[in-house]
């Protein structure tokens, strides 16, 4: 599928499922929406993920609060049931809102405490690099993720370990929880932070899709990479975008009306 | 117990090449045989436990058997969460070591002494919690440790504890309690490096005519529920005896085995660090005194009650 019309695809199956299950983080699975189009369109076997062959390649979310782009995602290419997408975060569900592998195909492991995902994609990333394998594990982590101390205790490993085959691509879109990044722990320059970390590093706009296809093929030959994605949190929404309410809020009537009617006219 | 748990593990490592050990900077000299063996599968993750822990299971997942070893509070407590998520929810085939348990790091001072890990570590589902009492236990459960494919917490004292038993322990069962003596009055259930003061207190109390009984419990989680049934039914009294804070750890384990009995049974003694920290440092033996834990204690415990 072409990245383009996967990633509308996720924002228009996230726009369901957030509204149908009353959950939040609209804005966050929105911002990464195109990033994770990318990902699974141009840099991932579809079939070596339907059977979890060893080679494949290893799409990790550590920003498990975005976890319904990665659940849209895996339905749209097939490896989910799309009536299980509909159970998302109900009674019963294994589609909890941060993102989880228990019992869900595809989902390479289960986040949502910030901070954790990386260092679990390290050591995925070490098992590769151990066993001879070729797979490239690729990370999603949020600015306001970087604020946990555990990110950079991986940032050192994974320079130490020369874990050329991960790359970590950071959803710089800005905000955290309670407001601005740079008014709560300001991360700064991220690219020269990872660059003086011993990182290779770029960056890139988080919603041009060749501009992400052409970062995510960086490669250093004894480095990881890292590649900062500049994004708008909400995006493809108008009210949304920008709109920290949308980290919480669950779009209902007008709102959700007003959603559709502008992801409908902007449908590839 | 810490030679012994290395020796293990480098036996078992010639055999699996899916063995990796990393370490959080820790272990000067411990390793050497293990690094000049596996210099692939030795990883030192540096003074980083949170991400050693993520990436121990990050490994694990991938199908390999790895060991994340440092001081006991700094690959249990320091990381707790990533225990949880990372590897006990992921069901990761993940072994957690941890040396110096207790108060065994005497002299060094509160932050070393790992007295809340036992408790700590008994909430986390999917966990399996080994507390050898010297080096043929440590031997033992570190085997059956590598033997499943789930995550395992193994408490290691700081090396050099007096011997309990006689012998190996040859394929040792999970989950099993370990018959030190046989008694009828008196069962001193005992886990960890602590269980040779336990051992001298059985002693010096069955001289004394008091008929007690003396339990190893190499695992502290799944518990030996028949042996503490069957002694809280045979029993006047139970002592359970460990070198963690009484809330939470092994003696509540047992508790809670006792508190589920219905009719008529044991009282339960717990010999347990009081919920405290002491300000004061010392040896080892000089702090087990000072939290009053030391054999000295449990036979003061076990006397009032037979007078």
């Amino acid at each position: 599928m072409k990245s383009e019309i996967l990633a509308w695809n996720i924002r228009r199956d996230v726009l369901d499922m957030v509204h149908k299950a009353h959950a939040s983080h609209i804005g966050s699975a929105f911002s990464i929406a195109d990033i994770v189009a990318v990902l699974y369109s141009y840099f991932a076997d579809i079939n070596q993920l339907k059977t979890g062959d060893k080679e494949r390649t290893r799409i990790i979310l550590s920003k498990g609060h975005a976890g319904a782009a990665i659940y849209a995602a895996l339905a749209e290419i097939g490896i989910m049931d799309r009536s299980e997408l509909q159970t998302y975060g109900t009674d019963g569900s294994k589609l909890s809102c941060h993102v989880s592998h228990n019992g869900v195909k595809g989902v390479e492991i289960s986040t949502g405490s910030l901070g954790q995902g990386v260092g679990m994609a390290a050591g995925i990333a070490l098992a590769g690099k151990k066993a001879g394998l070729n797979y490239k594990t690729f990370v999603i982590a949020g600015d306001g993720e970087c604020n946990e101390g555990s990110v950079w205790e991986m940032v050192l490993f994974a320079r130490q370990q020369k874990l050329n085959r991960l790359t970590m691509i950071i959803d710089r879109n800005g905000l955290q929880a309670l407001g601005k990044t740079e008014e709560i722990l300001d991360m700064l320059d991220l690219e020269s932070k990872f660059k003086s970390f011993g990182w290779n590093a770029r960056t890139v706009n988080g919603h041009d899709h060749a501009a992400l296809k052409e970062a995510l093929q960086d490669a250093d030959e004894d480095k990881p990479t890292c590649i900062i994605a500049n994004t708008v949190k909400g995006k493809g929404v108008s009210f949304m975008e920008n709109n920290n309410l949308w980290h919480y809020r669950d779009p209902q009537g007008e709102d959700y009306a007003n959603a559709v009617n502008e992801l409908e006219r902007q449908r590839p | 117990m810490r030679n012994a748990f290395v020796n293990t593990l480098c036996k078992l490592a010639a055999e699996d090449k899916k063995i990796f050990l990393l370490v959080g900077d820790m272990g000067f000299g411990v390793f050497d045989k293990f690094r000049k063996d596996n210099a692939d599968r030795f990883i030192n993750a540096g003074i980083a436990e949170q991400n050693m822990a993520a990436v121990a299971a990050g490994l694990a997942l991938e199908g390999n058997v790895v060991f994340a070893y440092s001081i006991a509070n700094f690959t249990s407590l320091r990381c707790i969460e990533q225990i949880r998520n990372c590897i006990a929810y992921h069901k990761a085939n993940v072994k957690i070591v941890g040396v110096g348990s207790g108060v065994s790091y005497g002299s060094l001072g509160i932050t070393h002494h790992s007295t809340e890990d036992l408790s700590v570590m008994r909430t986390v589902p999917n966990m399996k919690i080994f507390s050898p009492a010297d080096a043929y236990e440590s031997a033992a459960v570190t085997e059956a440790a590598y033997k499943i494919d789930t995550p395992c917490y193994i408490r290691l004292g700081r090396g050099r504890e007096p011997l309990i038993h006689q012998h190996e322990i040859k394929n040792y069962t999970i989950g099993k309690a370990i018959k030190i003596s046989d008694g009828t009055d008196c069962a001193i259930f005992s886990t960890g490096a602590i269980s040779y003061d336990a051992l001298k207190a059985t002693t010096a109390l069955n001289a004394q005519g008091i008929s007690t009984a003396l339990f190893t419990f190499p695992t502290v989680k799944p518990m030996d529920i028949q042996v503490v049934e069957e002694y809280a039914r045979k029993c006047k009294m139970i002592v359970s005896v460990e070198e963690n804070n009484t809330i939470g750890g092994f003696g509540s384990a047992v508790a809670e085995i006792i508190s589920s009995l219905k009719g008529e049974k044991a009282f339960l003694k717990r010999i347990a660090i009081n919920d405290e920290f002491t300000g004061v440092v010392g040896s080892h033996d000089y702090l087990k005194n000072v939290y009053k834990i030391s054999a000295e204690h449990i036979v003061r415990a076990v006397e009032k009650e037979f007078e």
